[in-house]
C-alpha cells in the first residue's frame, strides 16, 4: 500500500537511489553535473583564498605579509586553480552536462561513461595540482614560460603541469561528448535553427576544446620532458626556442578565454529573453557569432606576444584579427540589448546577473581593443591594466554568467526556490564589489603599476586599498549564495515545473527531473524563445522573498 | 550467439556496449543512432589526435626551417632500411584491418579474427623493429641528454632533431601499443561472435584508429628518414 509520502515525492534523479556508490558510479548526466558543481565550487573557493592573500599583501606598498617567493606561488596557484579547475569546466561541465540533453529532448549524453570519466579526470588533475600546492606550490605564473619553467624554477612545475595535462583531457572529452550529443541526439523536429542559443554557444565551445586542448597537452608534455631529461625544445642554451613555447602555449590559451566566456554568453541568451518576455533579437546572428568567435579565436594568439619579439608585419596581422573578434562580440551585446527593448522586464536575480554581465563584458571587451592596439599594448604590457581587463572578462563575464545560470536553473535542478531577496542582495554586492576591486586596477595599470610584484610604488596605494576593500566585498558576495542556496534545499518553497514560465524543453520536465528526463520523447514544432505564446511570468511570491 | 553476447558489459567503455547487437544503450532510440554517434565520436577523437601530433609537427617544421643543415646531418644517422621496412609493415597491417572490417560487414567470423591477428602480428613486428632502432641509437650515444654525442657542424641543433625524433616516434609507438591492445580485444570479441553484419561498430572504430596511426607514420617516415637519403653514399 502506497504511503502518503511516496505520493508527495515523485521519483526523480535525486531520490531514485541513494548511497555514495550511486553517485560515484553514476552515468546520469544530471548527477554528473552536480558532481562537477560540488567539485568546482570547492576549487573556486580555494582559488578565491589565494586571491584574498594576494589582495591582502597588496594593501600596502611594502612586502610585509609574504616574501617574493611566496607571492609568486600565490598568484600562480590562484591562476592555475581558477582557470583550469574552475573556469574551463564551469558552465559546460555543470550546466552543459545537466541541460544540453534536456534542452534537446534527449535521455542522456551520447557517451555517459565517457562523461563520468571526464569528471574523474578533472578530479585526477585537481589532485595533482593540490599535491603541487601542499608541497610548496608553483611559481612560474599560470603561463609556464620557458626556460624558467623548464630549467630555473625550483618549484613544483612537474606536478602542476601534469595536473593541467590530465584536467585537459577532461575538457577534451566533455567537448567531444557535446559535439556528438548535439549532432546526433536532438529530438524529432528540433532543427539546428530551433536550438536554444545555449546549445549553439556550447557547441562553439566544444569545437575550441577539441581543437585547442590537445595542443596544450603536447606543449605541457614537451615542458615535462625538457624539465625531466634536461633536453631543450624551448631552452635556447640547449638549441631550443623560447618563443616557440609562447606560440604553442597561446595557441591554446587564447582560445581558452573563449572556452570560458562563450558558455556564459549562451546563458545570457537564455536569461534575457525569459526575463524580458520576448523572442531573442536576431537569432541567427547570435548563433553564428558564437561560431565566428570560436573561429577568430584561433587566429589571434600572438597578441599576447607583441613585446616578445616578432616581425612587425606579423604583429599587424594579429592586431587586425584581434580587432575582428570584437565584431561578433558586439553583435551579441547589441542583440541582447535589442531583445530587452520594449520587453516587459522582470528584474529577478538571474536577470540582475545578466545585466551585470552585459555591462562588465562590454568594459572588458572594450579594454581588450586597447590591448589589441600595438602602440597602447607596448605601454601597458605586464601592467595591472591587463590584469583588470581579463578579470572583467573572466569574473565580470564568465563568473557573472555562471551565477546567472546557477540562479536561473536552480529551481529545475533542486525543485526548490531560493530567497529572491537574498539573491538580489548578493547580485548587487557582487556587482559593486567587483567594480571596486578591478576598476582601480585599470587606472593603476595605465599609470604603470606592473603585475606580478608584491611591492609597488607608494603612489599606487590609494588605488590598491580600494581594490582590496572591493575584494572583501566581493568575497562576501560569493559566500552569500553558498548560504541561501543551501538554505533553500531545506526551507525553500517547491519551485514547480516552470517557475519563470520559460521557453525551452528543459522546463517541460518535472523539477527535479526524472532520471530519463522526459516521459516520452518530445516532438518540437516551434521556434526557440516563443515567449509570445507563453503566459507571463508569475509575480514574485512574497512568501518566497521572505527569508 | 544471442545469449552470450549480452555478457560483454563487464568491459569498461564503449567497446563493450557496441559489441552486442542487443546492447542498445539506454540513451539511444535505435541502433542506427548509436552507430552514427559512435562513428562521429571516433572521428572527433581522431581530430583531437591530429591536433596533438600537429603540435609536434609544427615544432619539427619550425626547427627544420631554422636549422636545415643540422637536421640533414642528424637524419643521416637514421636506419633507412628499418624505416622503409616498417612503412611496408604498417601499410600491410592497415590492409589486413580493412579486410577485417570487410569480413565483419560480410559476417565471416573466422576471417575477422584471422585478419585482425595478422594486423596485430605486423603491429608487433613494427614495434620490434622500432625497439631495435632505439637500441642502436642508445649504443651510438644518439639519445638526447648528457650522454649525447654528435660529430657535425651544429651538434646542438642536431640534438634537437633527435629529441623530436624520439618524442614523435615515441608518441607514435605509444599509439601503436594502444592499437595492438584494441585489436587484440576486438579479435577476442569477434572470436566470441559478438559482431553481426548489421552491427559491428567496434571493428569499424578500431579500424579507423589503426589507419590513423598508420597515416601518422606515413608522415613521420619522410620527415625523419628521407630528408637526407640522397646524400648517403
Amino acid at each position: 500500500m502506497a504511503t502518503a509520502t511516496q505520493v508527495v515525492e515523485k521519483e526523480n534523479y535525486l531520490n531514485v537511489n541513494y548511497g555514495i556508490k550511486s553517485w560515484l558510479l553514476t552515468t546520469d548526466h544530471k548527477r554528473i553535473g552536480l558532481l562537477y558543481l560540488f567539485t568546482i565550487t570547492m576549487f573556486f573557493f580555494l582559488g578565491g583564498f589565494f586571491a584574498l592573500l594576494i589582495r591582502l599583501e597588496l594593501l600596502t606598498p611594502s612586502g610585509d605579509m609574504v616574501q617574493t617567493d611566496i607571492y609568486n606561488r600565490l598568484f600562480t596557484m590562484h591562476g592555475i586553480v581558477m582557470i583550469f579547475l574552475f573556469l574551463i569546466p564551469s558552465i559546460p561541465a555543470v550546466f552543459g552536462n545537466f541541460f544540453i540533453p534536456m534542452m534537446i529532448g534527449a535521455r542522456d549524453m551520447a557517451f555517459p561513461k565517457i562523461n563520468l570519466l571526464s569528471w574523474y579526470l578533472l578530479l585526477g588533475g585537481g589532485a595533482l595540482i593540490l599535491y603541487s600546492i601542499v608541497t610548496g606550490g608553483t611559481d612560474t605564473g599560470w603561463t609556464f614560460y620557458a626556460p624558467f619553467s623548464t630549467q630555473y624554477s625550483n618549484s613544483q612545475v612537474i606536478a602542476a603541469a601534469l595536473g593541467i595535462f590530465v584536467a585537459g583531457f577532461s575538457s577534451i572529452l566533455t567537448g567531444l561528448n557535446f559535439i556528438v550529443t548535439i549532432h546526433r541526439m536532438r529530438a524529432p523536429g528540433l532543427t539546428w535553427v530551433r536550438l536554444p542559443l545555449f546549445i549553439w554557444s556550447n557547441y562553439a565551445t566544444a569545437i575550441i576544446q577539441v581543437l585547442g586542448t590537445p595542443v596544450l597537452a603536447i606543449t605541457l608534455a614537451l615542458v615535462f620532458l625538457e624539465r625531466v631529461f634536461h633536453i631543450g625544445f624551448f631552452n635556447a642554451q640547449l638549441g631550443g626556442d623560447p618563443l616557440l613555447f609562447q606560440h604553442l602555449f597561446w595557441f591554446y590559451s587564447h582560445p581558452a578565454v573563449y572556452i570560458m566566456i562563450l558558455p556564459s554568453m549562451g546563458v545570457i541568451s537564455e536569461v534575457i529573453p525569459c526575463f524580458a518576455r520576448k523572442r531573442i533579437f536576431g537569432y541567427a546572428f547570435v548563433a553564428m557569432s558564437s561560431i565566428a568567435i570560436a573561429v577568430f579565436g584561433f587566429l589571434v594568439w600572438a597578441h599576447h606576444m607583441f613585446v616578445s619579439g616578432m616581425s612587425v608585419y606579423a604583429a599587424l596581422v594579429f592586431s587586425l584579427l584581434s580587432y575582428a573578434v570584437a565584431v561578433p562580440s558586439a553583435v551579441k551585446v547589441f542583440n541582447w540589448t535589442a531583445t530587452m527593448y520594449k520587453g516587459s522586464i522582470h528584474l529577478r536575480t538571474p536577470m540582475l546577473y545578466a545585466l551585470g554581465f552585459i555591462g562588465l563584458f562590454t568594459m572588458g571587451g572594450m579594454t581588450g581593443l586597447f590591448l589589441a592596439c600595438l602602440g597602447i599594448d607596448v605601454h601597458v604590457t605586464d601592467t595591472y591594466f591587463v590584469v583588470a581587463h581579463f578579470h572583467y572578462i573572466m569574473v565580470g563575464g564568465a563568473v557573472m554568467g555562471y551565477m546567472a545560470a546557477l540562479h536561473f536553473w536552480w529551481p529545475k535542478i533542486t525543485g526548490k526556490m531560493y530567497s529572491e531577496v537574498w539573491g538580489k542582495v548578493a547580485a548587487v554586492i557582487i556587482f559593486l564589489g567587483f567594480n571596486l576591486t578591478f576598476f582601480p586596477l585599470f587606472v593603476a595599470g595605465y599609470m604603470g603599476m606592473p603585475r606580478r610584484y608584491h611591492v609597488y610604488a607608494p603612489e599606487f596605494q590609494v588605488l590598491n586599498v580600494f581594490s582590496t576593500a572591493g575584494a572583501s566585498i566581493l568575497g562576501i558576495g560569493y559566500l552569500l549564495p553558498l548560504i541561501y542556496l543551501f538554505w533553500s534545499l531545506r526551507y525553500g518553497k517547491p519551485a514547480g515545473d516552470n517557475p519563470w514560465s520559460a521557453a525551452g524543453l528543459e522546463w517541460t520536465a518535472a523539477s527535479p527531473p526524472p532520471t530519463h528526463n522526459f516521459e516520452e520523447t518530445p516532438v518540437v514544432t516551434w521556434e526557440a524563445y516563443n515567449y509570445h505564446e507563453l503566459p507571463d511570468m508569475p509575480e514574485e511570491d512574497a512568501g518566497v522573498s521572505r527569508i | 550467439m544471442s545469449a552470450e553476447s549480452s555478457h560483454g558489459s563487464f568491459i569498461a567503455g564503449n567497446l563493450a556496449s557496441s559489441v552486442s547487437a542487443h546492447a542498445l544503450q539506454h540513451q539511444f532510440a535505435d541502433l542506427e543512432q548509436q552507430r552514427e554517434s559512435s562513428t562521429l565520436g571516433m572521428w572527433v577523437f581522431l581530430i583531437t589526435e591530429v591536433m596533438f601530433f600537429g603540435g609536434m609537427f609544427a615544432v619539427y617544421l619550425i626547427n627544420r626551417a631554422l636549422h636545415p643543415v643540422a637536421f640533414l646531418e642528424a637524419s643521416q644517422h637514421m636506419l633507412f632500411w628499418a624505416g622503409a621496412v616498417n612503412t611496408i609493415v604498417l601499410i600491410c597491417s592497415s590492409l589486413f584491418v580493412a579486410l577485417a572490417v570487410h569480413a565483419a560487414q560480410e559476417g565471416h567470423r573466422k576471417q575477422i579474427v584471422c585478419f585482425l591477428l595478422l594486423a596485430l602480428l605486423l603491429g608487433l613486428v613494427f614495434l620490434g623493429i622500432k625497439g631495435y632502432e632505439y637500441h642502436g641509437h642508445w649504443v651510438e650515444h644518439k639519445v638526447p641528454g648528457p650522454a649525447f654525442q654528435f660529430e657535425g657542424t651544429d651538434p646542438i641543433h642536431s640534438e634537437v632533431f633527435f629529441e623530436l625524433y624520439f618524442v614523435m616516434t615515441g608518441f607514435h609507438a605509444l599509439h601503436m601499443l594502444i592499437g595492438v591492445g584494441l585489436v587484440a580485444a576486438i579479435a577476442w570479441f569477434a572470436w566470441r561472435g559478438h559482431y553481426t553484419p548489421a552491427y559491428h561498430n567496434a571493428v569499424d572504430n578500431v579500424g579507423l584508429y589503426w589507419h590513423f596511426v598508420d597515416i601518422i607514420w606515413i608522415f613521420l617516415f619522410p620527415l625523419l628518414y628521407l630528408i637526407s637519403h640522397k646524400h648517403v653514399p
